[in-house]
């Protein structure tokens, strides 16, 4: 596939993503935080959010998991990954772990547990995502192409 | 002669004798019986009789007594011994119960004439009673007249109302033939008519004040009888046939306002009195009365009183309109004096223009003149042009400033400046004057001077201009020297200048400069004036130096602006003299050398500022987003600095760092109380870092907190380029403002 091509399929994706409300604008800002000095900077922060969202529903999996719930903790927990997710723009995981705080303060384990599995769900599918849009990345500058910029009307 | 139980009489019976006798004691028996019927008949139509058993002791001897009358009868012709028996017995009873009787009687006779006396002395008693009772009656019967009177008197406050109804209500309770009131006039020499009751049009008849009749009535609070021949009281023509009523005069008290002290009673030692003349009824024989005079005395005080309360309103209301008069007055001539200064900016505004415009062309011509090829004679001549119209152009100059600087309309324009090349500057300009002079000039700049300063350059250059201008002008030969130190709080106070209270404070600091001369001096006595518009002092020799007298003035006022004191010092005539002021200067905060020329000119292009080596310190517990945090600084241009707990921060911040952001939303984390104990680590304002707050949270209380501890900005996550650095130069731009930060909710 040659690189014209290429391009045009990583911006239509990169669209759909956002389209979809994977993604918002965040994420754009960190694309335009990346640079010469900084190339590899959406990357960086995307692998230390996954890195950071892995633990942290793991936590939450085995607070949950307690007989007698810590909530304050979920709270935090749940607090920690709302921040990571919206700092670099994956609004459905946000989203998720707004909804997921609310029944938290209303301590409602069943409903918590259903927004674990939402959130959990919600995050494998943008980890996917993005780990196909890097790819998609990889495979343009390995053909020896440049990435192109996202110019969206948002 | 048989013997009979009969007795004899003791005598012979006489016929007609006994014919008497036995009359006699038939009409004494029938008589002796008929008594006690009676008493018992009228005893029991009485209801009260409290000696009944000395009636029935007394009936009883009647009784007996008629009954020996009776029997007796029987005793004048022979009679058996029965008879004589019974009669004895009848006499004995009789005798006994008389005796028993008239010795009761010794007892029962002055009771009865003591009830006598005490129904004599019941019957006075109810008499005065009686008395008494008609007294309170009428007294009562006054009481209700005084409450009428006085509800009809003080029912008004208008003096003219008041003082008719008096007289017409008294007139009716007296019955009055006349009733009259003198009220004093103005000089107070006389006593003029003012209303009568009957007579509708007083003639403006007066008496002179000092009568002894009226002097009388004047120095007692009671109602005096006088004469109805005397001056007040003759209100009517005499005529002959009538007999005038008695007439009785009490005085009115005519109280002003000055004699009611706040916490007194008023003093009743006015001067002022009214006259109240009030006659009874011609032939009438009716005599006045004490209670007709108590009457008459209460009512006149409470005339008194209900004038003074009118006399009272009168004065407010006229107060009242006077200040009201005066309020419009006030008013007229605000709006005069506006307009007269409207007038006069308005000339001096087209003056202004009217006057620099050919005062430029000459300037301009002239001094192209010089650079073209002139003989000597005409470049004298052009040079002195030049000169004039210079000092014209200044005089100008002069003239409008004062002016512009009197109404107040004058403001400072503050800005940073470099305080020690102004002193350079000013000494270059008076370097080439002092040379040709031959004057020495030396300058002295404290080493604690700060060399950056926030005030008027401008204008300080003019105050030290016209001060050093000044010292060389009037100075022939020797020196000048100019020292320049910060002002502590000691040196500040002044006894020259004692209601001069510097305040020496974090953000600004007091300069004073000190202008010694060796010149001609100043006499103690001119240096008040120099300071005052056009005031020139009369020696010649400084006439011939020319300038509007106005320097000082304008350096006065220019001073005064930036909270100083200027002053000056001699010591007399050719002692030379010392110019010395202080003027309030502000520190600007401590800043790199590059930015200073720009960032009071930089307004509000954001794009133009330039982070570059700026170091901050990112404190975030969140990886990620911290991660976040420090591309967009340093996408910036930042240096950034990143921790991820409270204790690590505190422990990294120095005053190197310009800004502090940091996450406060973090539950446990407090990022408040971090907040606070920077501001306790630096408390230098220009040393402590700026704090930014990272939340995202909108509510208010977020923002509350956040203001609360001090923090220079919010910023709400997540956060965009340009919104981080839009913040951030605004916070860094106006920091060098600082004194009074708001706020900046730079969130969405």
């Amino acid at each position: 596939m040659e690189v014209g091509q290429m391009q045009r399929r990583l911006v239509d994706y990169t669209k759909s993503l956002f389209m979809e409300g994977f993604l918002d604008g965040q994420f754009l800002q960190l694309q335009q935080l990346q640079d010469e000095s900084n190339p590899d900077f959406v990357v960086e922060v995307v692998s230390l959010f996954f890195d950071d969202s892995e633990k942290l529903l793991n936590d939450l999996t085995m607070a949950l998991d307690q007989p007698n719930v810590d909530f304050k903790k979920v709270d935090a927990h749940v607090h920690q990954l709302k921040g990571s997710s919206s700092s670099i723009g994956a609004q459905r995981v946000k989203n998720a772990c707004i909804a997921f705080r609310n029944f938290c303060e209303e301590q409602n384990i069943e409903a918590c547990l259903r927004c674990l599995q939402q959130v959990k769900q919600e995050y494998y599918l943008v980890k996917n995502k993005l780990e196909t849009l890097f790819r998609l990345e990889q495979q343009i500058v390995a053909a020896g192409g440049s990435i192109p910029l996202m110019e969206m009307g948002l | 002669m048989e013997s009979c139980n009969c007795i004899e009489p003791q005598w012979p019976a006489d016929e007609l004798l006994m014919k008497y006798q036995y009359i006699s004691d038939f009409f004494i028996a029938l008589a002796y019986f008929s008594i006690p019927l009676e008493l018992i008949y009228f005893v029991k139509k009485s209801a009260v009789f409290p000696y009944r058993w000395v009636l029935v002791q007394f009936g009883a001897f009647i009784v007996l007594c008629g009954a020996t009358h009776l029997i007796n009868l029987w005793t004048f012709t022979m009679h058996s011994r029965t008879v004589a028996v019974v009669m004895t017995t009848a006499k004995v009873l009789t005798a006994v119960v008389s005796c028993a009787t008239a010795l009761m009687l010794v007892h029962i006779i002055p009771d009865l004439l003591s009830v006598k006396t005490r129904e004599l002395f019941l019957k006075n008693k109810a008499a005065e009673l009686d008395r008494e009772m008609g007294l309170i009656r009428t007294q009562e019967e006054t009481g209700r007249h005084v409450r009428m009177l006085t509800h009809e008197i003080r029912s008004t406050l208008d003096r003219h109302t008041i003082l008719k109804t008096t007289l017409v209500e008294l007139g009716r309770t007296l019955g009055l033939e006349e009733c009259a009131l003198w009220m004093p006039t103005r000089t107070g020499l006389e006593l003029q008519l003012s209303y009568t009751l009957r007579q509708q049009n007083p003639v403006g008849y007066t008496v002179p004040i000092h009568l002894p009749v009226i002097n009388q009535v004047f120095s007692s609070s009671r109602a005096v009888k006088i004469s109805p021949n005397c001056p007040v009281a003759r209100l009517r023509p005499l005529s002959g046939k009538y007999v005038p009523g008695e007439v009785v005069a009490v005085r009115v008290p005519l109280l002003h306002l000055s004699n009611f002290q706040i916490n007194d009673w008023p003093e009743l030692s006015t001067k002022r009195y009214a006259l109240m003349v009030l006659m009874l009824p011609s032939d009438s024989a009716r005599q006045w009365h004490g209670h007709q005079l108590e009457l008459v005395e209460v009512v006149a005080d409470q005339v008194a009183v209900a004038l003074s309360h009118a006399a009272i309103l009168e004065e407010s209301m006229r107060a009242r309109d006077l200040l009201m008069d005066q309020n419009v007055a006030l008013d007229l001539a605000r709006r005069e004096a506006e307009t007269a200064i409207r007038a006069r900016n308005d000339f001096l505004a087209v003056m202004n223009h009217e006057m620099r415009t050919p005062m430029h062309a000459i300037i301009a011509l002239s001094s192209l003149l010089q650079e073209t090829e002139l003989t000597p004679e005409q470049r004298l001549m052009v040079e002195t042009i030049l000169k004039s119209s210079n000092l014209l152009a200044t005089l100008i100059n002069d003239v409008l400033d004062v002016s512009r600087l009197e109404d107040g309309s004058l403001q400072l324009d503050l800005g940073i400046f470099n305080l020690c090349a102004v002193f350079r500057e000013v000494l270059n300009l008076i370097k080439p004057i002092a040379s040709v002079k031959k004057l020495h000039v030396s300058l002295n700049l404290a080493p604690d001077l700060p060399e950056y300063a926030i005030g008027d350059e401008k204008r300080l250059m003019q105050t030290i201009l016209n001060v050093v201008g000044n010292a060389v002008k009037f100075t022939k030969e020797g020196s000048i020297s100019i020292t320049a130190f910060v002002a502590k709080s000691e040196s500040l106070r002044d006894s020259r200048a004692p209601e001069f209270f510097p305040v020496p404070s974090d953000n600004h600091f007091y300069l004073r400069v000190q202008v010694k001369d060796s010149g001609s001096g100043i006499s103690t006595q001119d240096i008040p004036k120099l300071f005052t518009k056009f005031a020139q002092t009369q020696s010649t020799a400084t006439r011939n130096s020319g300038g509007s007298g106005l320097g000082l003035a304008i350096c006065k006022r220019f001073v005064n602006l930036m909270e100083g004191h200027i002053w000056i010092e001699s010591e007399g005539l050719g002692k030379g003299c010392t110019a010395i002021f202080t003027v309030k200067l502000g520190i600007p905060e401590r800043l790199n050398e590059s930015k200073l020329p720009l960032m009071p000119k930089v307004s509000s292009n954001h794009g133009q500022t330039s982070f570059s080596g700026l170091k901050v310190l990112v404190m975030d517990e969140n990886g990620v987003s911290r991660m976040v945090t420090k591309g967009l600084l340093v996408h910036l241009g930042f240096e950034v600095t990143m921790v991820s707990s409270s204790d690590e921060c505190l422990h990294v911040v120095s005053h190197e760092h310009k800004v502090v952001l940091m996450d406060v939303c973090v539950p446990g984390m407090d990022g408040y109380e971090i907040a606070v104990q920077i501001h306790e680590k630096f408390t230098k304002s220009h040393e402590r870092p700026l704090i930014v707050a990272l939340t995202g949270n909108t509510d208010k209380v977020t923002k509350e907190n956040c203001m609360r501890v001090g923090m220079d900005g919010v910023i709400l996550k997540p956060v965009s380029l340009d919104k981080m650095r839009s913040v951030l130069s605004d916070l860094l731009e106006h920091r060098f403002f600082r004194g009074h930060i708001e706020m900046k909710n730079i969130g969405d």
